[in-house]
């Protein structure tokens, strides 16, 4: 909490300064309250004057070791602690350890008549006695102006209040004082006349029906502050005071690519990816994909094992999740795993300061290494003002170093940008267009990738579908009137499918022609193996033939030898 | 004397410490007690100075105080009781006859 304490890059002797504990604002003020001095707190009813209060007390006694007095003069000690119970503040405890006291001075002036001269030393014994029993460095008199109704002798009190803020001086406590907002001067009945140290404004303005508080420190002796007019916050965690007006274009850069969830779009960016830290805007039109883009984004961030902060201003978490899911994407997962956080509000819900504020300290609660804002089309409002936030959303998210997504309606008929659109187009490192593709009577998803600071990014537009398991992008098919998507592309296919499927068939073909002729042939060669087994079988039983006849004829000649008588 | 004599008037002055204010307030209360009460009142007179713990009890906020706590309802006069008719009207105290 204390982390603004002191800024080191602060020379020379400063006035020493008090924290109040109060994100935000120690740094507006460079540190914080004048210590030992007083300091006028004004607003209107409702502005959050003594919750403020109350918090510089309550910090002051848990994270300095400050204890300090409330005085009350509007709500009564039970009431103070119920309205901060809620913030997570236990204020009887602090009582109890005496951390802090509670006194509620109540004047009734129907009860009360006056007889003579008077003066204040009650209150003065009340306070000094409250002070010395907690040894307390501070104190809120919330708000002292209630006595201007309740005692009829204004010069009295006057000259009493400027007796009792010298006497707080000499004291040496720091002090608060609420005051009303008077018309035509800061308080309603001139307290800015007696503390002059420090005077801070708060403000709760309506503008276009929505509220947005602010912060302004109107004076501050002796010490510079940031003089602008700051919003601040009050919800479930306290105050919270944004405290953007430095914020430089001095970050750390990174070559570092985070893959986009979407292969086919990581080959189209050089790098295969976003730069880590850097911006990216996905615009497209109605049902072009883009809050899916971004699931996937944020899918791939969780899987990794890094956090994702989701903030959706147009769908409710459980949708998202729901809807994502048909194209495959589980979120819930990562959900349970706490590695996702969505924060989900309407954009008409706050004032642009609110959501910037809101933004802030979830970054600084949830720490996370990439953000989806979906849309940031639905920011309605002054286009300046519009500029402006995202401008500091952008700054804040730079110098965190985190990888922001930013998703955006854009026309889908005409590719003309909106003022939305042209402001932000110079803040975004990368900027990815998705866009209805009309042709052959159908309309189908194609994307290209519109810019790409330092890398190397495809100049194709390519079609991309949505599909069960996710998204896809598809080969491009150019034909005689253009590219082919959709059905044309899928009848290209088809077509070059049956075309090699002929191939195939020819091939085959020719293949079984080959093996009859083959067989034919060998057939053939077979017969006149066959025949030329014939002949020579005849030969051969010629030449047994000739041999018997042979034998044969010996064998007469023999014969007729022996008829004949003679005698070898 | 008082036309209901049979009330006992309880009173408290606050004071803080022995200053001009405290003692013509003390003088004054006990002048204005014998005229109007005579018999019927006590008064403490309480030092915040001494006992600053008391002040809130009373809602004490200006010096010198005045508290009727008995009879009731409570009743505050503050200042230094200079104004008697005041202090009677703040007392719910009738004067007694002849002197108004």
């Amino acid at each position: 909490m204390n982390a603004y304490a002191t800024r080191p890059e602060l020379n020379g002797p400063q006035l020493p300064k008090t924290p109040t504990g109060i994100p935000g604002f120690d740094e507006i003020t460079l540190g914080g309250l004048p210590r030992g001095r007083p300091t006028l707190l004004c607003g209107a009813a409702g502005c959050g004057k003594t919750l403020f209060a109350m918090t510089f007390l309550i910090e002051g006694a848990t994270g300095f070791d400050e204890p300090g007095v409330f005085m009350s003069f509007e709500e009564a000690a039970p009431d103070l602690a119920a309205n901060v119970a809620s913030l997570g503040y236990d204020v009887p405890d602090l009582v109890e350890r005496k951390k802090l006291a509670i006194d509620h001075v109540r004047i009734e002036r129907s009860e009360i008549e006056e007889a003579g001269d008077y003066d204040l030393e009650g209150l003065f014994v009340r306070l000094g006695y409250a002070i010395d029993q907690i040894g307390a460095k501070r104190v809120v008199l919330d708000t002292i102006e209630s006595l201007f109704s309740g005692l009829a002798n204004e010069g009295v009190l006057r000259a009493e209040l400027r007796r009792l803020f010298a006497w707080l001086k000499n004291k040496g406590v720091t002090a608060i004082i609420t005051a009303e907002r008077g018309e035509g001067q800061l308080t309603r009945h001139g307290l800015e006349e007696y503390v002059s140290d420090c005077v801070v404004l708060l403000d709760n303005r309506v503008q276009e029906q929505i509220v947005t508080r602010r912060l302004r420190v109107v004076k501050y002796r002796g010490s510079a502050h940031g003089t602008n007019e700051y919003p601040f916050l009050i919800d479930n965690h306290g105050i919270n005071v944004l405290p953007i007006t430095s914020a430089g274009l001095s970050y750390d850069v990174s070559q570092e690519p985070v893959p986009t969830g979407v292969s086919g779009l990581d080959a189209m960016l050089s790098t295969g990816g976003y730069f880590r830290g850097s911006s990216v805007l996905i615009s497209g039109g109605a049902g072009t994909g883009k809050t899916i883009f971004s699931a996937t984004f944020a899918d791939s961030v969780c899987q990794r094992g890094e956090r994702c902060l989701y903030f959706a201003f147009e769908e409710s978490p459980h949708q998202i999740v729901r809807n994502v899911r048909s194209v495959g994407i589980d979120l819930q997962r990562h959900l349970d795993r706490e590695l996702l956080h969505f924060e989900a509000a309407r954009p008409s819900f706050y004032g642009f300061e609110m959501h910037l504020t809101r933004m802030n300290r979830l970054l600084d609660q949830f720490r996370p290494q990439a953000v989806v804002i979906d849309p940031i089309s639905a920011f309605r409002g002054p286009s300046p003002e519009i500029h402006a936030a995202l401008l500091r959303m952008v700054d804040m998210l730079k110098t965190r170093g985190i990888t922001a997504v930013f998703t955006t309606l854009a026309p889908s008929e005409d590719r003309l940008m909106t003022y939305a659109d042209r402001a932000v187009s110079s803040l975004m490192d990368t900027w990815i267009s998705l866009h209805h593709i009309e042709s052959n009577g159908e309309r189908n998803r194609g994307l290209y990738v519109l810019k790409s600071r330092g890398m190397n990014n495809s100049n194709q537009i390519r079609e991309y579908t949505l599909a069960d398991d996710g998204v896809h992008l598809r080969e491009m098919y150019l034909g005689p009137s253009g590219m082919l998507t959709g059905s044309a592309r899928v009848a290209q296919e088809a077509q070059e499918r049956a075309q090699a499927y002929q191939r195939d068939q020819q091939t085959a073909r020719r293949r079984r022609e080959l093996e009859r002729k083959r067989r034919a042939m060998e057939r053939q060669i077979a017969e006149m193996q066959a025949e030329l087994d014939a002949e020579e079988a005849e030969l051969h039983a010629l030449d047994e033939q000739e041999r018997e006849n042979e034998r044969s004829r010996e064998d007469a000649r023999a014969e007729m030898a022996a008829s004949r008588g003679a005698v070898k | 004397m008082t036309d209901d004599a049979s009330e006992t008037y309880q009173l408290r002055l606050y004071v803080a410490g022995q200053t001009v204010k405290s003692v013509t307030a003390l003088a004054n209360l006990k002048r204005l007690c014998e005229d109007h009460l005579a018999g019927h009142y006590s008064i403490e007179v309480i030092d915040l100075t001494q006992n600053p713990q008391l002040a809130a009890g009373d809602q004490i906020l200006a010096l010198p105080t005045l508290v009727r706590r008995i009879p009731q309802p409570l009743k505050k006069v503050i200042g230094d009781l200079s104004n008697t008719e005041r202090v009677l009207v703040g007392l719910d105290i009738r004067p007694v006859k002849g002197e108004a």
